[in-house]
């Protein structure tokens, strides 16, 4: 099968440039230029943006044991009509995703699935218990692509420095969930002015940061590569940056909902604006653009936390923290070029190159000829409403319901094949 | 028609507050009568749902829905008994079954009476919710203080202890400077309120500097279990800096009038001379609580206008 997109705006490393791009068998074929020859399938993509395929380095898909919030099929679906290629799961499920044998299920499900490929990432603690390290090395060889006892951090810093020091071995990436429990202290929504008003619980922003220096000296302690997830607070980027410049292996990650939204969203008690971390403030949303501006945030990724509906239709301390976040990521991280904060060449080193590299997967994250045909086709002048209840999540948890988005994922290829076209799902490419 | 609901006092209108305080200021007529029924509310039911224990409180909306005539139901709940399972949402839509036409809840959750108010037909009264509001306590507080003075333009109203998690504080805050009062606040900051600049309020170093010239002085309850917690190091020390006592009433107006919302752990937020004093208004508190949640029942089902002007609605416009 030999497909063929015309005339699209491609974005290579540094530049982008009008032209043809050929897939062969599974592989990038012919990128840039005009190109003359035959082809099965030929697309038309003038005026639209023609990305790597978005990887996705921080997904939940609850599979297995909360099938019913989200299982690996809805959330590969909603995953490729989000655009996104590749998707890195979060190891909090039930049980936890601890030994290869659960990660080689996720392997197979995901490939049974025929969508985009699911990374699965293992926990650093058996049960995520922070007792004892989990068969990490196992695990990796089974296809574990990182390390995380994500939901939480791991639960000491001797435990941390034991990963750390282990992963170096076969060079595991340890990704951390950067929170002080002891100063989160019950807490739901950050801790400031609209956390008083409403009178709910805060979370001071020095439980992120604390467990932020927390983990970077280690790391450092350790000389370990260490991936700082869901960054959310200016502290939290100030360590990062501070870290980087001492030469410390560290990659760091931020969500839309950190650079886009504040904690004014839970003033009229939405619990779909429980996440955590929680929502901060303006000042934060500013320190995490000029992050992504010198470097200091290397990846955008979801944090997507699917939930079902009897989880957040319930009073705020009992509503489960996490809102989705695959199939509106496009649309909102395209602020950022109205913004001016990152051209198409910066935002696709921050949703696939980036996160290729960090997660060492080869021969993606870029469009070169010869490289693996994932590629992600967006239409920049798309403007909606974004409707919750119209995505292919099996959840409808989103924060950005109702909010007006611009730009959006028109087209997803996984290895050469079509799996989202035009709204619709195709599995294995089948169209 | 949308219904009403009184889960707050912030953004109320300075007109709506001053109609119930007037409602309550002749439901207090009926209370103090002898005479105390009326059927203004009759065939109504109220339902009172209190997950968290608070026998003043609900008595005293038992009482106020019981004179106007209506059907009072006390849902046995405690946040104990809550089992997983049953949700807020779904105990709403029982209540709707049962043609609940008030609903008074008091929840540790703040946020929990709107998500009630969300899912329900009937009227709900926040009675108390987490560290969000409390607006009946508020405004029995503030028909308190006009019966004394008659305006609040111009009043120094202090409030001085556990100012983070009261609701009573919340609510006052919003409630006095909507009808033009001046509120000073003070507190240790562990006790104090993030983002305490943002609020209409003078934060006050010491509790004399918060008592200086004050038209009311206001103590609140202070859970003892904090100190536990590591927010106050001990009653002693928390009295001597916060506590309300002679010393501190001496520097406020010679009429100033002392306010708790009760029950008082006397020797912590308050002594008993205080308590008890000339100044203390602290029983009258509780009796107008009762005269202001006939008020706010009668206004939020739609019944106060009819009380207070009887003629109105009996007389027949015939059109020509
Ligand atoms: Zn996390």
């Amino acid at each position: 099968m030999k497909i063929l997109l015309k005339n699209g705006n491609i974005v290579f490393g540094d530049k982008v440039e009008k032209g043809d791009l050929v897939l062969e068998n599974g592989r990038i074929a012919f990128a840039g230029g005009t190109y003359s020859g035959e082809s099965d399938k030929s697309y038309d993509v003038s005026g639209k943006m023609v990305l790597p395929g978005l990887i996705d380095m921080h997904t939940h898909l609850r599979d297995p044991g909360l099938e019913y919030k989200e299982d690996i099929i809805s959330g590969s679906r909603s995953a490729v009509a989000g655009g996104f290629t590749s998707i890195a799961c979060m190891p909090n499920t039930r049980p936890s995703l601890d030994n290869p044998a659960l990660v080689a299920y996720v392997k197979y499900k995901s490939k049974e699935c025929g969508l985009c490929k699911v990374l699965p990432i293992g926990a650093v603690t058996k049960g995520q218990k922070g007792e004892t390290l989990a068969e990490l090395r196992l695990m990796s060889d089974q296809g574990a692509v990182a390390f995380s006892d994500d939901g939480s951090p791991v639960a000491t810093a001797h435990m941390l420095r034991l990963a750390l020091e282990y992963t170096k071995d076969f060079d595991g990436l340890i990704i951390s969930h950067c929170e002080d429990v002891s100063l989160t202290d019950g807490g739901y929504v950050n801790e400031g002015k609209n956390a008083s008003l409403a009178g709910l619980k805060g979370i001071t922003r020095a439980s992120e940061d604390v467990g932020t220096a927390r983990d970077l000296i280690v790391a450092k302690t350790m000389d370990a590569r260490i991936h700082i997830a869901h960054v959310s607070t200016s502290g939290a980027v100030d360590l990062i940056r501070f870290f980087k410049k001492q030469g410390v292996k560290v990659t760091a990650e931020t969500c839309p909902q950190y650079l886009f939204a504040t904690d004014k969203e839970i003033l009229d008690f939405n619990t779909f604006a429980k996440i955590n971390p929680p929502l901060r403030e303006e000042s934060d949303n500013q320190a995490l653009i000029e992050g992504i501006k010198d470097g200091t945030i290397d990846v955008l990724a979801t944090d997507h936390a699917p939930h079902h509906i009897d989880d957040k239709r319930v009073d705020f301390s009992q509503a489960a923290f996490g809102s989705i976040g695959l199939e509106s990521a496009v649309g909102l991280n395209t602020r950022l070029i109205e913004k001016g904060v990152v051209d198409w060449t910066g935002l696709a080193k921050l949703m696939s190159t980036n996160p290729a590299r960090i997660l060492k997967l080869k021969e993606t994250g870029e469009i070169k000829t010869g490289y693996v045909a994932d590629i992600t086709v967006i239409d920049p002048d798309i403007e909606y409403v974004f409707d919750a209840k119209k995505t292919f999540s099996k959840a409808r948890n989103s924060l950005f319901d109702g909010w007006k988005l611009k730009g959006k994922a028109i087209m997803t290829i996984v290895d050469g094949q079509v799996v989202y076209n035009n709204s619709k799902i195709t599995p294995f490419g089948r169209e | 028609m949308s219904k009403l609901d009184l889960l707050g006092l912030k953004g109320v209108p300075r007109e709506e507050i001053t109609k119930i305080l007037d409602g309550a200021a002749e439901m207090k007529k009926i209370l103090m009568s002898g005479k105390k029924k009326i059927s203004l509310l009759e065939g109504k039911s109220v339902f009172l749902m209190f997950y968290e224990p608070s026998t003043r409180t609900s008595s005293s909306f038992d009482e106020a829905a019981k004179i106007l005539g209506a059907n009072t139901i006390n849902l046995a709940v405690s946040s104990s008994s809550v089992k997983k399972g049953e949700t807020l949402i779904d105990t709403a839509m029982t209540l709707d079954h049962m043609q609940a036409d008030v609903i008074v809840i008091r929840h540790s959750v703040s946020g929990a009476p709107k998500l009630i108010a969300q899912n329900t037909k009937a009227s709900v009264i926040n009675a108390g919710d987490g560290l969000h509001e409390h607006p009946t306590q508020s405004l029995l507080d503030m028909f308190t203080m006009r019966e004394k003075w008659g305006t609040f333009e111009g009043k120094k109203i202090a409030i001085i202890g556990d100012i983070k998690h009261s609701r009573v504080a919340r609510s006052n805050i919003w409630g006095l400077t909507a009808m033009g009062a001046n509120v000073t606040i003070c507190a240790p900051a562990t006790l104090m309120p993030i983002g305490v600049e943002d609020l209409p309020v003078t934060v006050a170093k010491t509790k004399e500097e918060a008592a200086k010239n004050a038209d009311a002085i206001m103590g609140l309850r202070l859970q003892l279990e904090r100190q536990d917690k590591g927010m106050f190091p001990s009653i002693a020390e928390y009295f001597k800096y916060y506590g309300i006592e002679k010393s501190i009433i001496d520097l406020a107006h010679k009429d100033v009038i002392v306010m708790h919302p009760g029950p008082v752990n006397r020797g912590a937020e308050i002594d008993t001379d205080s308590t008890d004093g000339l100044n203390s208004v602290i029983t009258q508190q509780v009796t107008n609580g009762v005269a202001v949640r006939m008020s706010v029942l009668a206004y939020l089902t739609g019944k106060l206008d009819e009380f207070l002007t009887p003629n109105a609605n009996k007389r027949k416009v015939v059109p020509l």
